[in-house]
């Protein structure tokens, strides 16, 4: 049976509704990406130089990265090699097979959100500015309150214009209480009341929005430090999740992120948002290979439910959803 | 986990080749290798590389560089200069309307920054061309957009069209339109709401905007860090829309900004501004030279310098230099220049900007020590104006004094005024040596600062 096969089955065994919404949300970019391997696989009927150049430039403008592509490249000459592969027929399936690979090898990672038994689970949301951080937050309420948990928001962003505005909205709309001060206070005085106010309540998950902030800048990651040590004073073990929000239209930037707020807050996941547009965001590849970070949900639209928890073989699947569906009609 | 720059990238290529006397042919197209790695990792499209690479490559083996004895630099040069040529051409202003109001767009994906940079250009509009804007809150979908440009309209003390978010975009433009008219604004800036350039239905949206209001700028607004995809995004606002220009944000991020040479490589609209930090102020014109550098990895110099002069009181160094040359500076003129340090804004931004500094090993590491400085500052000012004018008086007694003022010890003390002895032992070297040299500025004792 075809890797796509057990795939297939595996998947559609599993949830046949969030694999329609992973196929949708990521039509855009599998429409692009797939269409352009098939391109290639019927313009190139035997495998050389050539083709694996031609590859190479495909995942180039994934974002993938110069490293993780080189890699990948070699391990699609040894396979090729090694089960004597002469034509493009039967090299998409082996293509996702490698994706899927190198995004797992290392350490098998958890990509289920660390929720406490019993007391309280802090979910910390750090990014740069403009990611989608406050939209996930509410997303991610919805999400666990759909699960049958209480939530409760901290509106931690006490910089950008409207930030606490944009929060309160999100909380109304999923029906959670936002702890909130004014514009200007003091984040790690918010987490602290938001703390205090999530165990008088004692509801299960405190997620904390904090403000966009760029890698850089050493006093606001300083800050970022201090709002997490203000969390792990009040609570054993929190923050459970440090969740770091990365655009998927950011290029190889991310890897820096991903790095520097990983050293300042110790992210524990990455949830890939806008991933309904063009982009690909190839470069968490690279970050789960070098950092060992995770990804833990992909933003795939604008609806409250349309925050999906990350698969690499859905993600995959996604990408290449319309080969397989050749390989099953063959 | 810098990424190295081009430079210093040829410079392995090169020294596999050196000892072969000249280079060839085989030689270039290796070093074109590393240029087209270079370009990739700062994120600018693969097709704009490829025809890129393609031009620096025949002006490469033409002659410019076989004949080089210097072929890295050579190259480096012919890449700089190309990058600043396709970035480039003329500068760009607004186009402001022969007949008021000057309509100005904004649009682009969500988070590029559109709000803030409303705010900004606002800003700049009122401040550099005199201008009386409206701004209008035209993004009804995302929860608080209203409410951001409002809290930034307040901020700012400029005027907000807003009508809520019950009410469509296209109608909220239309009166805000009459509104202008009515109180005589001479610029209209329209925030729109972040959309993906895949939306049909609110591109659309867009495009009724547009044919309403008809508009005199369009300006797309671009997250620096965007990666391989800006082209697709640029080309589908250029395609739908009719962009008329570009502001590049969060450029104070430490990304390489290729997206800036792919968008204009497809659209051929030029970059207008670039976000430059948090401020209301931070919005600056596009300066090519510097994105090249940038994108290469080379640093940016001509911000530094800029960032210097603007902070930097012309006077106050003129009679700085007099001083060091009469050699009759003193404890109150190093806490001064000090302070001038400062005003540049945190040290290790300023060191980022100097070119090879993210070359010098563990420097990415390096934190430097505003604390010290802070320190030093404290112990200057518990000192009485004598002891800063004559430091020699400082005796034991003195010094425990000024580290109980100054809640420093007195090793502290003890270091600063040594500090300052060495300090005045080379100033009167370097103006016996140079008495007739123009130095504009001087930061003797700097590197005290760098753990």
């Amino acid at each position: 049976m075809s890797f796509f096969k057990k795939l297939k089955e595996k998947i559609t065994g599993t949830n046949e509704a969030v694999t329609e919404k992973f196929k949708d949300g990521l039509s855009k970019t599998r429409n692009q990406f797939t269409s352009k391997v098939n391109d290639l696989v019927a313009r190139f009927r035997v495998i050389d130089e050539e083709f694996f150049e031609e590859l190479e430039e495909l995942l180039l403008q994934a974002d993938v990265g110069f490293e993780t592509v080189m890699e990948l490249i070699e391990l699609l000459k040894v396979e090729v090699q090694r089960k004597n592969i002469k034509d493009t027929a039967g090299i998409q399936s082996v293509i996702s097979e490698k994706l899927v690979e190198i995004y797992q090898a290392g350490e098998d990672l958890d990509s289920e959100l660390n929720i406490q038994e019993d007391g309280l689970t802090v979910i910390l949301m750090v990014g740069v500015n403009g990611v989608g951080k406050t939209t996930t937050i509410g997303k991610l309420a919805a999400r666990l309150i759909a699960e049958g948990k209480t939530v409760m928001l901290a509106a931690g962003d006490t910089f950008r214009a409207g930030a606490i505005d944009q929060l309160v909205i999100w909380g109304e709309r999923a029906g959670v209480e936002v702890i909130r001060q004014s514009e200007g206070s003091d984040p790690a005085a918010v987490m602290y009341d938001a703390i205090r106010a999530a165990k008088n309540r004692s509801v299960d998950v405190l997620i904390c929005d904090t403000a966009g902030r760029l890698q850089n800048k050493v006093n606001l990651m300083n800050e970022l430090q201090k709002v997490h040590r203000v969390i792990s004073k009040e609570v054993e073990g929190a923050p459970h999740e440090v969740l770091l929000a990365l655009d998927a239209t950011t290029g190889q930037n991310a890897l820096i992120q991903a790095q520097t707020f990983k050293e300042a807050t110790n992210v524990t996941g990455i949830v890939l948002t806008k991933l309904d547009g063009t982009a690909k965001g190839g470069i968490v590849l690279a970050i789960r290979k070098k950092l060992n970070i995770p990804v833990k949900f992909v933003g795939l639209g604008e609806g409250v439910d349309d925050l999906q928890p990350f698969d690499p073989e859905k993600y995959v699947y996604g990408l290449f959803a319309d080969g397989l569906e050749q390989e099953d009609n063959s | 986990m810098a990424f190295e720059g081009l430079a210093q990238r040829l410079q392995g290529t090169l020294q596999k080749i050196r000892g072969k006397g000249k280079i060839d042919e085989a030689d270039v197209k290796e070093m074109m290798r590393e240029v087209r790695f270079a370009l990739i990792e700062a994120d600018v499209n693969l097709k704009v590389v490829k025809e890129f690479v393609k031009t620096v490559s025949e002006r490469a083996v033409g002659h410019d560089v076989m004949k080089s004895l210097t072929p890295g630099q050579q190259v480096v040069k012919i890449v700089k200069d190309e990058l600043t040529n396709l970035m480039g051409g003329e500068q760009n202003p607004i186009q402001f309307a022969r007949k008021s109001p000057t309509v100005i767009m904004m649009v682009g994906l969500q988070g590029a920054g559109k709000t803030t940079t409303t705010g900004k250009l606002a800003s700049v509009l009122r401040k550099r061309h005199n201008k009386k804007p409206l701004l209008v809150a035209a993004d009804v979908y995302r929860p608080a957009a209203i409410q951001q440009l409002e809290t930034l309209g307040k901020q700012l003390t400029m005027p907000v069209f807003a009508l809520g978010t019950d009410i469509s975009p296209v109608e909220i433009v239309r009166q805000a339109l009459v509104e202008a008219e009515k109180e005589h604004h001479d610029v209209v800036i329209i925030d729109t709401a972040g959309r993906l350039h895949v939306d049909e239905l609110l591109m659309q949206e867009l495009k009724d905007i547009r044919d309403l209001s008809t508009p005199d700028e369009v300006f797309l607004v671009v997250d620096a860090m965007t990666g391989q995809d800006a082209v697709n995004v640029a080309k589908s606002f250029d395609d739908t829309v009719g962009i008329t220009g570009v502001i590049l944000t969060k450029l104070d991020g430490d990304t390489r900004g290729g997206a800036a040479l792919s968008i204009r490589a497809v659209t051929d609209k030029p970059i207008k501004f670039v976000g430059m930090g948090e401020k209301m102020d931070a919005l600056e014109p596009f300066h090519p030279e510097r994105m090249a550098s940038r994108i290469l990895g080379m640093g940016d110099v001509m911000s530094l310098i800029e960032k210097a002069q603007e902070n930097v009181d012309e006077e106050k160094s003129k009679e700085l230099e007099q001083k060091f040359l009469t050699q009759s500076f003193t404890l109150d003129d190093f806490l001064e220049q000090l302070q001038q340090v400062k005003k540049m804004g945190p040290l290790d931004e300023i060191l980022k900007m100097m070119p090879g500094a993210n070359k010098i090993k563990g420097l990415d590491n390096a934190k430097v020590d505003e604390g010290q400085m802070g320190r030093v500052e404290a112990v200057i000012q518990s000192m009485t104006a004598a002891e800063r004018n004559t430091p020699e008086i400082i005796n034991a007694n003195r010094r425990k004094r000024i580290a109980k003022g100054s809640g420093t010890t007195i090793q502290d003390v003890n270091r600063l005024l040594k500090q300052f002895e060495d300090m005045k032992k080379m100033v009167k070297q370097m103006t016996g040596m140079q008495q007739k040299g123009k130095k504009k500025m001087k930061m003797p004792g700097l590197d005290s600062f760098f753990k």
